[in-house]
């Protein structure tokens, strides 16, 4: 029978490295083309509406701006995580943690007004996110706890907290009982970038920043060598003399702190207040995104810009086809299968063995 | 328990085995099939030609011996003997009949066992729950028990079936993996450096079980590099360099330095010997590490407990501590490098500061080097670059060299590439490409540059466990000569090795490690291999703890 056998190379593909993520999007792709098929849609109407169609005009641009800004901060921070081999899973809590704690200002000292109220804001949103990050970095370092356990269930924890907030205490004194806290003041909205063609807000250059900031540390500073080779090899970490405890909260307060800033920019540019549910996952799609770029902050941007185009598109064909919102979200799950199964191709080629004629000495089964 | 093992190891070494009668019946055997006929058997790795049209037999009854240096392709031979590569070029004989391995499952069924260099027993099961394990049909567990209780009597491997395999020495378990390969009733079994992990005795009872198996009309492949070994032990040997057979012969009737130089293709200089530290009178050298007192509770479940070890390590002096695996080197080496921290500072002592606070990098700066046993994972990164592996040791003892920027810490590269050319051309260390990753290299060109990043700095401590490992006879010889130069200019080296003849070779004085604890120092001048093998087997110091036999 012909088998397909993974051969090890030699070496890493360099090659492949660079391929791998276009071969993914491409896989995604043709599944999808089956799936709208499967669905009783044409495959490339579906794949228009969802790919291309939110491309075409500049106000959509505008939405995919705002969608990928949190993707590509949180990514960011969690490609510090995942280099060094901490899974950080929680960042759609410290997301919520970090909106909340943003929104501390506007919404419960809605009298104090001034320029000083946003960067107030962002510290805080920060501040939040690193905060709920610490608790499963410090389980890990201290107990040995599994921190994709740890950080995923206080995601949960986060959301009913939120939840509570905006149902209970928060909740808008005016708003009717909606279950919503009341709306920002002008002082603590994050401004729009070009006010004239769309809402683009300026979160979209602090996620352009970090991602520079980052890919700085990792490529050129000690700094970013002692992430990697922590990730790489705890044993050798230590022989170098790093610290892979610290190195746990190290990684864990900046992803926490990115996604806590992700958080307050989303409250504050795009929504204008806090409500039950501030996010559609941002913070685990973010892995995908985070993966899809290659743990490379660069990369990140991009793959931030493609994962945000796969919301939109989804919000896109949810009206113009009328299939499922769900999509998007089958789109994504098969858009990291495929990019971590096509990373299998840089470390391994594929072999199409034929059955051989020779005789093997195997007895019959 | 163990007093009666050494008593047991002195009556084997008292005895040399008797090996005339056994060579006899081997070359009657001589006949017309071989066992395992091998022709012009290749294989590749991209560009690399692993094994180039390799031939050779086995015969019944032989122990046939396959030497060469490390990358000369013989794990690569051996695994498409064994099924777990395919050869892309060749064919394999057995019995006359030309066969396809396509999986080592296939290789049992045909009659070939391994017995691994690197056990893989489960250290929480039992003897003969880890025995069950590899075989391929369900027997119940006391019958598993019986059977290997017959084969270890027949063949002088004692073990307790109900021990767990966690608490088994090393010599055990290797008793242990060829019980499993001998269930399978193999008429050829390979052995890959079977010896480099016991004692001299526990190699002896391994001959002795090895002849009984040759007795019987079993073939054994021996892989070794060590030529003593290979000389008392086989009947015909392979020489492999460079993936090509380069010469088949009868090694007894060669010497180890001829046999040497087939393996590497050229005379291996022998290591010089440039400084004599005088032995005993001590007053006026520096101590450049100090050791009182260190204890250390376990790390881990299979971790050794140090106990109360006490050393000096004198200037100008190399320092051996011989000791079979798993006695607590690795431990005392983590101890001694500051992976492990001490509660008092003055349980280390490097050149007279205390550094028992101190971190592996704290001890670098005051003037220490270290380089561990395990090359991939703890000494260096497979996956990053060789000027990234320089600086694993080095980023802070030469902070102002390989930073800038201040509390920035941004990395100058430049100057890293230029200590890896110094490390290159000082060691010869053979690469592919300006700088590849650290996993492209073969071991003993690794081991080459791990040293040469230390080398490179002139530290006055060299802290080494198993320094040439898996290296081959060339690049060992150069490490030994490095370190001895080293100690003539004045520097101290502690090396911890299992490899007698290397110790013997280097050093002024050995102690012995058995079970965390230290003997004290011989002369490396006077003490017998005799003496440090009983020290291994824990003749001394006196003392009972329980390990299952």
């Amino acid at each position: 029978m012909t088998r397909i056998e993974l051969v090890r190379r030699p070496q890493h593909s360099a090659l492949f490295s660079v391929l791998s993520p276009f071969i993914a999007v491409l896989i995604t792709a043709l599944i999808g083309g089956i799936m709208f098929a499967m669905l009783g849609k044409s495959p490339i109407g579906g794949l228009y509406a969802y790919f291309i169609e939110p491309l075409t005009e500049v106000w959509s641009i505008h939405e995919l701006i705002i969608k990928a800004t949190p993707l590509i901060l949180i990514a960011v921070g969690l490609s510090v995580c995942f280099l060094s081999n901490n899974w950080n899973i929680g960042a759609e809590g410290q997301f919520i943690m970090g909106a909340i704690a943003g929104s501390v200002m506007p919404v419960l000292y809605p009298g104090i007004t001034g320029p000083m109220v946003l960067p107030l804001m962002l510290v805080m949103g920060m501040a939040g996110g690193a905060a709920w990050a610490t608790i499963p970095a410090f389980l890990k370092a201290r107990f040995g706890t599994n921190e994709i356990l740890s950080s995923l269930m206080l995601v949960y924890v986060a959301e009913l907290f939120l939840d509570w907030l905006v149902r209970g205490p928060w909740r808008n004194p005016e708003g009717f009982n909606f279950p919503e806290t009341r709306s920002f003041h002008a002082d603590a909205i994050l401004p729009e970038m070009l006010s004239a063609s769309g809402r683009a807000h300026y979160g979209f250059v602090f996620a352009i920043l970090a991602a520079l900031i980052v890919w700085f540390m990792l490529s050129r500073t000690l700094k970013g060598y002692e992430i990697r080779v922590l990730g790489e090899s705890p044993r050798a970490g230590r022989f170098a003399g790093f610290s892979a405890k610290r190195m746990v909260f190290f990684a864990f307060i900046v992803s926490g702190a990115l996604a806590g800033l992700a958080g307050i920019i989303e409250v504050s540019g795009a929504i204008g207040q806090l409500r039950p549910a501030i996010s559609p996952g941002y913070g685990f799609t973010a892995i995908i995104v985070a993966f899809l770029g290659r743990l490379n902050p660069l990369g990140i941007v991009a793959a931030g810009l493609i994962l945000a185009l796969s919301y939109l598109g989804g919000e896109a064909a949810q009206i113009s086809l009328g299939v499922s919102d769900k999509v998007a979200n089958v789109f994504q799950g098969v858009l990291l299968f495929s990019v971590l199964a096509c990373d299998t191709l840089i470390r391994y080629r594929i072999r199409i063995v034929r059955p051989q004629p020779a005789a093997t000495p195997e007895p019959a089964r | 328990m163990h007093k009666a093992h050494v008593a047991a190891y002195a009556h084997l070494s008292a005895q040399p085995i008797d090996r005339g009668t056994m060579t006899a019946s081997a070359s009657e055997k001589t006949g017309p099939t071989p066992l395992l006929l091998v022709e012009g058997i290749t294989k590749r790795f991209g560009d690399l030609i692993a094994n180039d049209a390799v031939d050779f037999d086995i015969l019944a009854g032989e122990i046939h011996a396959l030497l060469g240096e490390n990358g000369a392709g013989k794990s690569t031979l051996v695994k498409m003997l064994f099924g777990s590569l395919k050869p892309d070029g060749g064919r394999i004989v057995w019995n006359g009949e030309p066969v396809s391995i396509p999986n080592p499952s296939a290789a049992r069924h045909l009659g070939i066992g391994m017995v691994f260099q690197h056990f893989s027993l489960f250290d929480s099961l039992t003897v003969a729950e880890n025995i069950a394990l590899s075989l391929e049909d369900d027997v119940p567990l006391p019958t598993v028990a019986d059977e290997a209780g017959r084969l270890g009597e027949v063949y002088g491997l004692t073990l307790n079936p109900e021990a767990l395999a966690g608490d088994l020495s090393v010599g055990e378990r290797q008793r242990v993996e060829i019980i499993r390969c001998l269930l399978q009733e193999p008429s050829l079994i390979i052995l890959d450096e079977p010896t480099s992990v016991l004692t001299p005795q526990e190699a002896e009872r391994l001959f002795e079980t090895l002849d009984k198996l040759k007795a019987e009309g079993k073939s054994i492949l021996y892989i070794s590099h060590k030529l003593d070994e290979v000389k008392r032990l086989c009947d015909r040997a392979t020489v492999l360099r460079h993936g090509k057979v380069v010469a088949q012969c009868d090694p007894r009737t060669e010497t180890a330095k001829s046999l040497a130089a087939m393996m590497v293709g050229e005379e291996v200089q022998a290591v010089r010997r440039t400084h004599d530290a005088p032995a005993g009178d001590d007053s006026g050298r520096d101590i450049v590490l100090g050791v009182h007192n260190l204890d250390q509770p376990p790390i881990g479940p299979f971790s050794t407990p140090l106990r109360a070890i006490h050393m000096n390590v004198y200037a100008g002096e190399v320092f051996g501590i011989a000791g079979v695996a798993g006695n607590g080197q690795s431990e005392l080496f983590e101890a001694l490098s500051g992976e492990q921290l001490q509660d008092n500072p003055n349980a280390v002592t490097i050149g007279g500061t205390p550094a028992g606070r101190l971190g592996p990098n704290g001890r670098r700066r005051l003037g220490a080097a270290f380089a561990p046993e395990e090359r991939f994972g703890h000494a260096a990164v497979a996956t990053m670059p060789l000027t990234e592996n320089i600086l694993l040791s080095r980023h802070a003892s030469d902070a102002s060299a390989y930073q800038s920027g201040g509390r920035l810490g941004m990395l100058r590269r430049s100057a890293l590439g230029r200590t890896l050319s110094r490390v290159v051309d000082a060691m010869d260390v053979r690469k592919s490409g300006e700088n590849p990753d650290a996993g492209t290299l073969s071991g003993g060109n690794l081991q080459k540059l791990i040293l040469g990043r230390e080398f490179d700095r002139r530290p006055r401590l060299f802290i080494v466990n198993q320094p040439t490992w898996g290296v081959d006879a060339g690049a060992a010889a150069r490490i030994r000569q490095a370190l001895m130069d080293a100690a003539t200019a004045g520097a101290g080296a502690l090396v911890i090795s299992q490899d007698l003849d290397e110790l013997l070779e280097m050093c002024d004085r050995i102690a012995v490690i058995h079970d965390g604890e230290m003997s004290e120092p011989l002369d490396a001048r006077t003490v017998t291999r005799e003496q440090l093998g009983l020290l291994m087997g824990g003749a001394e110091p006196e003392k009972h703890h329980g390990v299952a036999a």
